[in-house]
């Protein structure tokens, strides 16, 4: 029996590219930072694509991001994703976690699916709040830290392998529901050559705010609840200290410093 | 956040066997001071099934805390149950801020939490001040930006915080407990937990330990863990590990440290076999002393290293045990 998915799919600035910088606003300078699909969220889009390949089904890309978001979402299609839903509005720039939760939520209030995919956080904040918030703005259970995602369609339920400290939790919950995935979700694909072909000619909606509904001035850049107040680049390290030699010069080298440092 | 009176709250992990999580003691460590600073009390929340244990260590960190006995607490995935009875105790408390930890459980409450009250939610904290209200400071991209933020004007928010960032260091007297039962059915879905599975004996969690002995792709394989292991037990310290080492199958996710496994700030970072890539960086930068065991000279570890020793991991490893076990 088929399985509809969607997957939250954040374009973050490329970590390897290292470009990141804040605008005098205080937000990223877009501009300046070429995008790619945040890391978690590749391997949540691997494992929808893995069950509607076993089951078949849909998979659906859902972001918030601006209009460039349509590019990055091109390399979703490319691995196999069906069809994408790119939410974006020039109000949204300045977006905070609780705004973006409001329209995720929205958005997601459009669409049909028996489960919801987010990545574990993403690169750019770290935060990992959002897929909680959504769960419990749109009333869906919540399965965090998963490492297996086993639905049952007939049933309607799905269970979940949850990474705990010493091993994992297998949890249980109806479908819908909301999951938060890991890397052990597996290693995501990459497109193949009819993949990036066929990612041409897939469908993305956008939507605007006004498309769902939402006022201006209760989301987005304008109804900002947190804010920036300064940002700085982290201290330099100190100098590097190499030292080659003998293991045994070595090794004295580093209890020098584990002693001189009161680590030992 | 000006006028604002109510106390700045943290909500409490608890470890399997009920005490309370060490994260916890340091956020509610955190609560205490912010809250001198800020001219307010502190108070802590402990939702479980039987949150007696865990209650009473709590109120040695912080003046008022609120026990929440739950049965579904057990049985169930925690975190939903425990934001949902946190946030009937909140509801009323006209809190100054709420702190909860940025671990897996931690972002949960403070998402669900958010949703529940309207709330803003600032994340990952590495410190927090006061300056008329929480000024929170976090790492960004990867380490490359810190950043500081504030709430809005008149607002109260949740903030999660870091392991590690404060020490957690006991109140000069303890609190009280009040016990609570909760009042009204939990709305939100529940969330079966059908099966726990023990893998591995628990290993000291590396977000949590002062010092970390990681082993990446230079390792070689499981059996060149068992020297990282040694030295690690010689420095009282945790096993972590590249993704590449964790993809090997060489050790335990939980024990990955980067951009996908986790964010540690040990203040001893003993990178064995780590080239010190971009993805492994994020996660270890902000220690306080890294040092470098490599082959290549040229290695990124390098460039942010207090000390590379450039040889072969296991020659220098053995030469470090016994240089450790010298000195008793």
């Amino acid at each position: 029996m088929p399985i509809r998915i969607v997957v939250l799919t954040k374009p973050v600035p490329d970590p390897a590219a290292a470009a990141e910088r804040l605008g005098p606003d205080g937000r990223l300078d877009r501009a300046a930072s070429p995008a790619v699909i945040n890391g978690n969220d590749e391997y949540t889009l691997e494992a929808a694509l893995k069950l509607t390949d076993a089951l078949g089904g849909e998979v659906t890309l859902l972001a918030m991001a601006p209009a460039g978001g349509l590019d990055t979402m091109r390399k979703g299609l490319a691995m196999g994703a069906h069809r994408g839903v790119l939410v974006t509005d020039p109000a949204l720039a300045g977006s905070d976690q609780w705004s973006t939760m409001q329209v995720l939520a929205a958005a997601l209030k459009t669409l049909e699916y028996d489960l919801v995919l987010a990545g574990f956080d993403t690169s750019d904040g770290v935060g990992g709040v959002v897929g909680a918030g959504l769960a419990a703005l749109l009333k869906l259970p919540l399965m965090s830290s998963a490492a297996k995602i086993e639905p049952d369609v007939d049933a309607g339920t799905v269970r979940v392998r949850r990474i705990s400290p010493t091993g994992f939790d297998v949890l249980e919950a109806p479908m819908p529901a909301l999951i938060v995935g890991t890397q052990l979700l597996g290693e995501p694909r990459y497109p193949s050559l009819k993949g990036i072909m066929a990612a041409r000619s897939k469908e993305v909606l956008t939507r605007s705010l006004a498309d769902l509904r939402l006022d201006p001035a209760t989301v987005g850049g304008a109804a900002t609840r947190t804010k920036v107040t300064g940002s700085t680049k982290p201290p330099a390290r100190g100098a590097t200290q190499v030292v080659r030699g003998t293991p045994d010069e070595g090794a004295q080298a580093i209890v020098e410093l584990l002693a001189s440092r009161r680590l030992i | 956040m000006a006028g604002s009176t109510g106390a700045i709250w943290v909500i409490a992990e608890t470890n399997a066997d009920g005490s309370l999580a060490k994260s916890s003691a340091e956020v509610a460590t955190l609560a205490r001071n912010l809250a001198e600073e800020a001219g307010v009390s502190a108070a802590g929340i402990v939702v479980a099934a039987d949150p007696a244990a865990a209650a009473k260590e709590l109120a040695g960190y912080v003046g008022r805390v609120v026990a929440v006995t739950e049965p579904a607490a057990a049985g169930n995935a925690w975190s939903v149950v425990a934001a949902q009875r946190a946030a009937a105790v909140l509801a009323d408390a006209a809190p100054t801020a709420v702190l909860t930890g940025a671990g897996p459980d931690g972002r949960d409450v403070a998402g669900t939490l958010g949703a529940l009250l309207e709330r803003p939610i600032l994340v990952n904290a590495t410190a927090i001040d006061w300056e008329h209200g929480p000024s929170v400071a976090m790492s960004v991209f990867g380490g490359k930006l810190n950043t500081t933020s504030a709430f809005g004007e008149g607002e109260w928010g949740i903030v999660t915080v870091r392991p590690n960032v404060v020490t957690a260091e006991a109140a000069p007297s303890a609190g009280t407990v009040e016990q609570a039962t909760p009042a009204g059915d939990l709305t939100l879905p529940a969330v079966k937990v059908v099966e726990h599975v023990q893998e591995a004996a628990a290993a000291l969690p590396i977000e949590e330990a002062r010092t970390i002995v990681a082993g990446g792709r230079g390792v070689g394989g499981e059996e060149g863990f068992a020297l990282v292991r040694e030295i690690a037990a010689a420095l009282g310290g945790a096993v972590g590990a590249t993704r590449a080492a964790v993809d090997s199958g060489w050790i335990p996710y939980a024990q990955q440290i980067g951009q996908t496994g986790k964010i540690v700030k040990p203040q001893l970072y003993l990178a064995l076999g780590i080239s010190g890539a971009i993805q492994h960086k994020v996660g270890m930068q902000t220690a306080g002393t890294i040092i470098g065991v490599n082959r290549d000279p040229d290695a990124p570890i390098a460039e942010f290293a207090g000390l590379v020793v450039v040889g072969d991991l296991f020659e220098v490893g053995k030469a470090l045990l016994s240089e450790l076990k010298a000195r008793g």
